[in-house]
């Protein structure tokens, strides 16, 4: 009875004297307790972000401008990077790669609006409408497996050497990862949320637009990365097989002279596209998913 | 002759009792610029019940997740046993498991973790459940997965952060009283972080309040047990609690 009373008071009067404090801290620490361990993330300054993000592609131009420094690498494999420099101002002040690019950009937008668009429309329908899945998931599916480098010979045979072959080209490679993408997010909405959803009296279409989209907007931005990387690979196909204009055509002719540089420009210029479509998704992410953000900062 | 051994055991018991199993002094944690739990002392003892009340907001379920790890002190000493193991208020459970799968996960594989699992989940009554999937559970059923699955590792610490909050009360009714007689089987150190006066008293040896960045209270429990909320000695205790909580 007395060790109790003893104990409580010792407790009570414990943060008053510091000695007695430590005196129990000690004896805590001789009890066995320890430190809990936290495995917490500390926020890192941006701009050690940022320097370590450029790292990796200035050493690959370190170890290039080295290479060709050194000698190893000569200028009938690959062009010094100072020469390259060169090319790409020769280009633009003729006008030329201005040119290209706009035809290129062209077509890879228009055929990826056309193909992300269609992959949206039914993955929706199939992630969401058991009927549309029944009837189109395994069509689609079987579609999906072709190869669309296949589709080359018959987009030429249907649509000549035209403009439209090659953007319904772009169109096809980049539905499909935009398909899947779509209709695995919406099929993974949440059940509860629709369901309450459909207490308050809205229909179908309103159901879609204001809880599975905005819930599907992750896996939809991801197929969107999809589909933009594809979008450049279909790009290169297209125009490396048949065109008079382009990036490819460039390309093309570069190759009949033997002209490395061109080449090594044209080349750092569908990587860079592809960079830009990485950059612009992760825009968009921030930008559509306001939410998103709050609810993963503060982890409490 | 027959008086020493007796003697011996009461205080080898008293000294176990009397060994810590939470110690904090001078506990700081500041979010922004405000100044959440401002040197709270707490201290648990070994097999002690201690309930932690306070309005939402006051960092009580800062103070638990600083004892389970999961969240860092600003200042101040913490010092905790190494198996601790948490409740939450949602049960948290991974729903590509299933229930045992749950129970044990992390620990070793093998027939014996299987058999302890099945143990723990028939202490809680789930047994049957064993092989469910998550999804399929009530929301007690899935609160008492939970439970099982901080015992299965037999903490020292027991960190019970709301865990009835999200039941029914009916459920809640029965999910304390399980927990009292597990807690009372198993004897871990518990911190039972809730809001709901009656809860608090009805478990807990302890009671602490926190308001304001520090404990406006903390004082041994007298009710008779089993507790019953018509004792006029409950009552009063609920008066006080109620009136540092600001609610009269």
């Amino acid at each position: 009875m007395t060790t109790t009373t003893d104990r409580l008071n010792e407790r009570a009067t414990a943060p008053a004297a510091g000695q007695d404090a430590d005196h129990g801290t000690a004896a805590a620490r001789a009890a066995g307790l320890v430190e809990p361990r936290t495995r917490l993330q500390t926020p890192r300054p941006r701009a050690l972000a940022l320097t370590l993000r450029t790292l990796g592609p200035l050493a690959l131009l370190g170890g290039w401008a080295l290479a060709s420094a050194t000698g190893a690498l000569t200028q009938d494999v690959l062009a010094s990077p100072a020469q390259v420099a060169e090319a790409v101002g020769e280009l633009w002040g003729n006008g030329q790669l201005a040119d290209a690019l706009t035809v290129s950009l062209t077509r890879a937008g228009l055929g990826l609006l056309i193909g992300a668009t269609t992959g949206l429309v039914l993955g929706v329908v199939t992630g969401f409408f058991r009927l549309g899945e029944e009837l189109l998931d395994s069509a689609v599916q079987v579609l999906r497996t072709v190869p669309f480098l296949a589709l080359v010979p018959l987009f030429m045979v249907w649509f000549g050497i035209t403009e439209t072959a090659k953007v319904a080209l772009i169109g096809v490679a980049t539905t499909f990862p935009m398909y899947v993408s779509t209709s695995g997010g919406v099929r993974n909405t949440d059940r509860k949320l629709i369901e309450a959803m459909r207490s308050f009296g809205l229909g179908r279409w309103a159901i879609v637009r204001t809880v599975v989209l905005p819930g599907a907007l992750p896996a939809l931005l991801s197929g969107l990365r999809l589909s933009m990387t594809l979008s450049v690979i279909a790009l290169i196909a297209a125009e490396e097989i048949n065109s008079t204009e382009g990036i490819g055509y460039l390309m093309a002719q570069a190759q009949n002279y033997s002209r490395t540089d061109i080449l090594a420009v044209c080349i750092l210029i569908y990587g860079l596209l592809g960079l830009t479509a990485d950059g612009v998704v992760r825009l968009l992410e921030r930008v559509l998913m306001p939410w998103r953000k709050v609810t993963q900062g503060a982890a409490r | 002759m027959s008086t020493t051994p007796t003697t011996t055991a009461a205080s080898t018991s008293t000294a176990t009792e009397a060994a810590p199993a939470v110690h904090l002094r001078g506990l700081r944690r500041v979010f922004g610029n405000r100044a959440v739990l401002d040197g709270v002392d707490l201290s648990i003892d070994r097999g002690e019940f201690v309930a932690l009340l306070g309005a939402s907001g006051t960092g009580k379920t800062t103070l638990l997740r600083i004892l389970g790890a999961l969240d860092r002190a600003d200042g101040g000493t913490v010092l905790v046993p190494p198996v601790r193991t948490v409740v939450f208020q949602e049960p948290r459970l991974v729903p590509s498991k299933r229930v045992l799968a749950n129970v044990t996960v992390g620990l070793p594989r093998g027939a014996a973790t299987r058999e302890t699992g099945l143990k723990a989940l028939a202490e809680v009554g789930l047994d049957r459940h064993a092989d469910a999937w998550p999804a399929t559970l009530s929301g007690g059923e899935a609160q008492r997965a939970a439970l099982a699955r901080a015992l299965v590792r037999e903490p020292q610490l027991l960190l019970l952060d709301e865990p009835f909050a999200a039941l029914d009360a009916l459920t809640r009714l029965r999910m304390q009283d399980l927990v009292g007689d597990l807690v009372r089987r198993h004897r871990p150190a518990v911190l039972l972080v809730t809001h709901d006066v009656d809860e608090a008293v009805r478990l807990a040896d302890r009671v602490a309040v926190l308001r304001d960045g520090g404990l406006v209270r903390d004082e041994r429990v007298t009710v008779e047990r089993p507790r019953d909320p018509a004792d006029p000695a409950f009552a009063d205790l609920r008066r006080r609690l109620l009136a540092d909580l600001g609610v009269h």
